[in-house]
């Protein structure tokens, strides 16, 4: 049994109000991002000034079409002097994949205080119809023409599959809804806040079939900012320090660009490619997902929560659809409480950063919707083109 | 069980750009034919095209045409696309059985979408798109 990585710590998770798409303007990128990074600063108790390092992800994009710019932040925020800057390749897989990122900059000693923030703005380009949007590659010409036009439509094909598979039916992506609603009805900041039954669910207007309005998530803006620092450092930062348990990024070829190229082998089609990460995850860490106490899976649609429930082994492949039946993933009585701040189907869509802070929250025991002597949170990345990530965050001992 | 039969994304809408691995697929659609890369080496198919054989890393590529058969994986029945709120679309992942593992992402057309089935047998037909083009897409035999 080992006692996982925990030569870094998050010190600071910050994050500004979400909005609705199109009402975060007048602000840019830039000021959402720069608050979320001020207010992690706050969390932490240290200057702006502190940052040396920024370890992004989604190759450093803010949302779909902008960027996110070290010098940028260097020159607004007066950061005197940056000695790591770079980001993790694709898109929203990388999410909880990022903060690794910051420890390799912080254990080979390029820098000391790394910062891994996300903005999004939806107002040019919304997530809903991205891929109708983007200029056809070549590669992508064997995809566009086919009237897929977003990430939601695209998965809608894996989901089918594992239906088809495994006999999941729409009642288990319903459930998930339904519980991350049911998680959300208490948190301010949270953008839907209204209860949802089953019959909300099934009127709900069908968007790619088998998935329907409320299997989507939301398309909100906003900014979430992270600080990691080496373990012995964050002893002396205003929170309990949060220790970096685990944390992988990657993947296999057999699941490689995913919804992008479809050409999966069966075994894998209908799954969230998270299996070689939370093996990785597991073998870091000496645990495995028994010890796990709460689980913020990235839901950017509700089918992919079965198939990283089954991926990291909550319960076996297959049988995803009646775990959550079950009510495993209720955080009032669940197993395995997931995604305990209503996740981006019910709080904010802020690619995979506000699992990342409702982690943190849970190991500090501050969390709105706590999960009662929390010890191990698994936060993921977006199931998508490789690299996919998952992060383990620990309670200081 | 409904009026709708599927169909695709109007013609004229539908562009498509080509590099060096993917034109010869193209440009067999044009003249009515499908057509998959194998490796000219190994003999394994890919598709997507892409410049080298996984598995043999060979940059030799040999187009191998087809029967035109192919069988759905899996599907979705897509309602709305941006501009065009009332289409309905059967957007497929099809196998093709004479391309070894290799699958087309493609839509099955002129069916009512309550009928696509996982296992569905379809069979190729072209339709014109901008610039001259045209796409494979697959109804049922």
């Amino acid at each position: 049994m080992t006692n996982g990585l925990r030569d870094v710590a998050i010190v600071g998770v910050g994050a500004t109000p979400y909005y609705r798409r199109g009402e975060s303007a007048p602000q840019t990128n830039t000021e959402l991002a720069g608050k979320a990074i001020l207010a992690a600063c706050e969390d932490a108790g240290i200057s702006v000034k502190d940052i040396d390092g920024f370890a992004y992800y989604s190759g450093a994009g803010a949302g779909y079409g902008e960027t996110m710019d070290t010098a940028t932040f260097m020159e607004t925020l007066g950061i005197p002097e940056v000695t790591f800057s770079a980001a993790l390749t694709s898109g929203g897989g990388g999410s909880a994949g990022a903060i690794g990122l910051a420890r390799a900059a912080i254990v080979s000693g390029d820098a000391k205080v790394v910062v891994t923030v996300m903005a999004l703005q939806q107002e040019k380009q919304r997530l809903g119809s991205v891929f109708a949007a983007a200029a056809p590659s070549p590669l992508n010409s064997f995809l566009q023409p086919s009237g897929l036009s977003g990430p939601g439509h695209l998965m809608s094909v894996m989901a089918r599959r594992h239906m088809h598979m495994y006999g999941t039916t729409r009642d288990a992506f319903a459930e998930i809804a339904i519980s991350s609603r049911q998680n959300a009805l208490n948190r301010p900041k949270a953008m839907q806040r209204k209860p949802m039954t089953k019959e909300d669910y099934f009127n709900a207007r069908m968007i790619a079939e088998p998935l329907c309005l409320f299997d989507f998530c939301l398309e909100t803006e906003g900014a979430v900012a992270v600080i990691t620092m080496a373990a012995d450092r964050a002893k002396d930062t205003k929170q309990k320090p949060v220790p970096v348990v685990a944390v992988a990024h990657g993947g296999t070829k057999d699941w490689g660009r995913a919804f992008g190229w479809f050409g999966m082998p069966d075994e894998t089609f209908a799954s969230s490619g998270h299996a070689p990460i939370a093996k990785r995850l597991y073998a870091q860490s000496g645990l495995t997902a028994s010890d796990i106490d709460v689980a913020l899976l990235y839901d950017h649609f509700t089918p992919m929560v079965v198939m990283q429930l089954e991926d990291y082994g909550f319960c076996a492949k297959g049988e995803g659809g009646a775990f959550v039946e079950s009510g495993a993933i209720r955080y009032d009585g669940g197993s395995i409480p997931v995604n305990t701040h209503g996740g981006q189907l019910s709080e904010a869509y802020i690619i995979g950063m506000t699992h990342i802070k409702e982690a943190v929250e849970q190991m500090r025991g501050t969390a709105i919707n706590q999960v009662k002597d929390a010890e191990f949170a698994l936060a993921t990345g977006g199931p998508a083109a490789l690299p996919v990530s998952g992060l383990i965050l620990g309670r200081d001992a | 069980m409904s009026d709708v039969i599927a169909g695709t994304i109007p013609g004229e809408l539908i562009t498509i750009t080509t590099d060096g691995a993917t034109e010869p697929f193209w440009q067999a659609a044009k003249e009515g034919r499908l057509v998959a890369l194998a490796c000219g080496d190994c003999g394994h198919f890919r598709m997507p095209p892409t410049p080298f054989c996984p598995e043999c890393q060979s940059t030799e590529k040999s187009w191998v045409e087809l029967s035109g058969r192919a069988t759905v994986y899996s599907f979705a029945v897509v309602h709305g696309f941006p501009g065009l709120p009332d289409i309905t679309l059967v957007p497929a992942v099809v196998n093709l059985p004479d391309a070894g593992e290799a699958r087309l992402v493609t839509n099955v057309i002129g069916i009512d979408p309550a009928d696509a089935k996982i296992g569905m047998e379809l069979t190729v037909d072209f339709v014109e798109i901008a610039d001259g083009w045209k796409l494979p897409v697959f109804r049922a035999v």
